[in-house]
């Protein structure tokens, strides 16, 4: 393992994603996005829907976005456990607005409050990801 | 003696059927590869969702605020079986012994006072049960691995036993699949998945190690809140991957055996076929050789 780097895992349920050493990560927690360095206190954090940045020569190398999911940082690792993954420019935002005009019919259709929130909770996936896709943080 | 004919008939008959369960074992073989790979692609995913929750939970454990998932409800009274079998047959001894370890689950469980109740996954065990336990079934759920298993798959039942949990349908949960060993060789597990049983291990090891280094963010019980449900969809999901891989490795085994006992029959029928006909030329020739004679 290179010096001064973080060894960055993204696992998704179904496989390993990336596993690579990164200079630096940037990551949505659930109370505000956070960047991992080299040496970072171990924290173990739920991730809000959101990318995630991978910074490498003091740039963005790699914008990732994730539907949620947790992160475990140790001060040699840090591991992104995520519920769904996918690049940032591979987001197809016609199929994403789509989705969700059907998730708010589906909404106002929702017989119970459990159907409701979960339903809510897709929304701001799908909400995210369309900011995701038009925004470009940290250039 | 049946006829030549009949031989005939019988021994293309028993060829066709090799060929077909020739071709059932290349398939469950190339499955076989291919599920391997999915059970071997998440495990990182489940070796590390591990090593998070058992620190957490070792942290939070004895608590009063742990979640209901991971403390219980305080009784063991109602038992749930997740039986995960096939949903096709042909594969030897696989969904049987599923059939079989519920059946006396739901015996012991009976014995001990408990009421046991039945989550069948996949048709198979479901329709042997049904016949005896009909009324312990509370559902079946089918086709959840075709082509393959998906995670989306796992989270459904997951969410159907958290739903059922929280209704109070159910105290203690046990999961049973078959586990992959090898092709040859598959072993029935059961597994306890409600409540989460912390390893006792990580408890001790935890609580002077990690424990104190890790910062928890936003808190502990938030963290478990959303991680425990997540496990448990993982730990559904690993079985039915190894369940997936035991019946293509049950099937191919079944089937190679099926194709090896067809050779077997054509041989001993081709060789009674010869000699039923070797017979008929004889009594031929001895009906000529006596006409000859006999002039």
């Amino acid at each position: 393992m290179a010096e001064n780097a973080v060894a960055f895992e993204l696992v998704s349920p179904e496989r390993l994603l990336l596993s690579e050493d990164v200079e630096m990560v940037v990551i949505p927690g659930a109370s505000g996005d956070f960047g991992v360095l080299p040496g970072h206190s171990p924290v173990l954090s739920n991730i809000r829907p959101g990318v995630i940045h991978v910074f490498g020569g003091g740039n963005v190398e790699q914008r990732i976005f994730v539907a949620g999911g947790f992160a475990e940082v140790t001060e040699l690792r840090c591991t992104v456990l995520a519920d769904e993954a996918l690049v940032v420019d591979d987001i197809d935002t016609g199929a994403v607005e789509k989705n969700l005009q059907d998730l708010a019919e589906d909404l106002t259709e929702a017989g119970d409050d459990v159907e409701r929130t979960r339903i809510e909770g897709k929304m701001a996936v799908g909400r995210a990801m369309l900011t995701a896709a038009a925004e470009r943080l940290y250039q | 003696m049946p006829s030549l004919k009949e031989f005939r008939v019988r021994i293309a008959n028993v060829k066709s059927t090799a060929r077909i369960t020739s071709a059932m074992k290349m398939v469950a073989g190339a499955k076989l590869r291919r599920a391997q790979e999915q059970a071997e692609a998440a495990g990182p995913y489940a070796e590390r969702m591990d090593r998070m929750l058992s620190s957490v939970a070792a942290s939070v454990a004895g608590s009063d605020g742990a979640p209901k998932l991971l403390s219980g409800t305080g009784s063991q009274t109602k038992q749930l079986l997740v039986a995960v079998s096939g949903d096709r047959g042909l594969c030897g001894g696989f969904n049987t012994s599923i059939a079989r370890y519920a059946r006396q689950f739901v015996q012991q469980a009976l014995n001990e006072g408990h009421e046991p109740q039945i989550l069948c996954v996949g048709r198979k065990a479901s329709g042997v049960l049904q016949r005896t336990h009909g009324s312990r079934i509370i559902d079946t759920l089918e086709d959840l691995s075709k082509p393959a298993p998906s995670y989306a798959g796992a989270v459904s039942i997951a969410d159907r036993l958290t739903q059922l949990y929280d209704d109070g349908e159910f105290d203690v949960c046990t999961v049973v699949y078959n586990k992959f060993v090898s092709a040859l060789t598959q072993t029935v597990t059961p597994q306890q998945i409600i409540p989460f049983p912390v390893p006792e291990a990580a408890v001790e090891e935890d609580a002077g190690a990690t424990k104190a280094i890790y910062e928890y963010e936003p808190g502990e019980q938030e963290l478990l809140e959303k991680l425990l449900p997540q496990n448990l969809s993982v730990q559904i999901y690993r079985a039915l991957l190894e369940s997936f891989a035991s019946e293509q490795g049950a099937r191919m085994t079944a089937m190679d055996n099926a194709t090896r006992n067809a050779g077997e029959m054509i041989n001993n029928l081709t060789l009674s076929y010869n000699r039923t006909r070797q017979a008929a030329i004889t009594k031929e020739l001895i009906e000529i050789i006596s006409g000859a004679e006999a002039l």
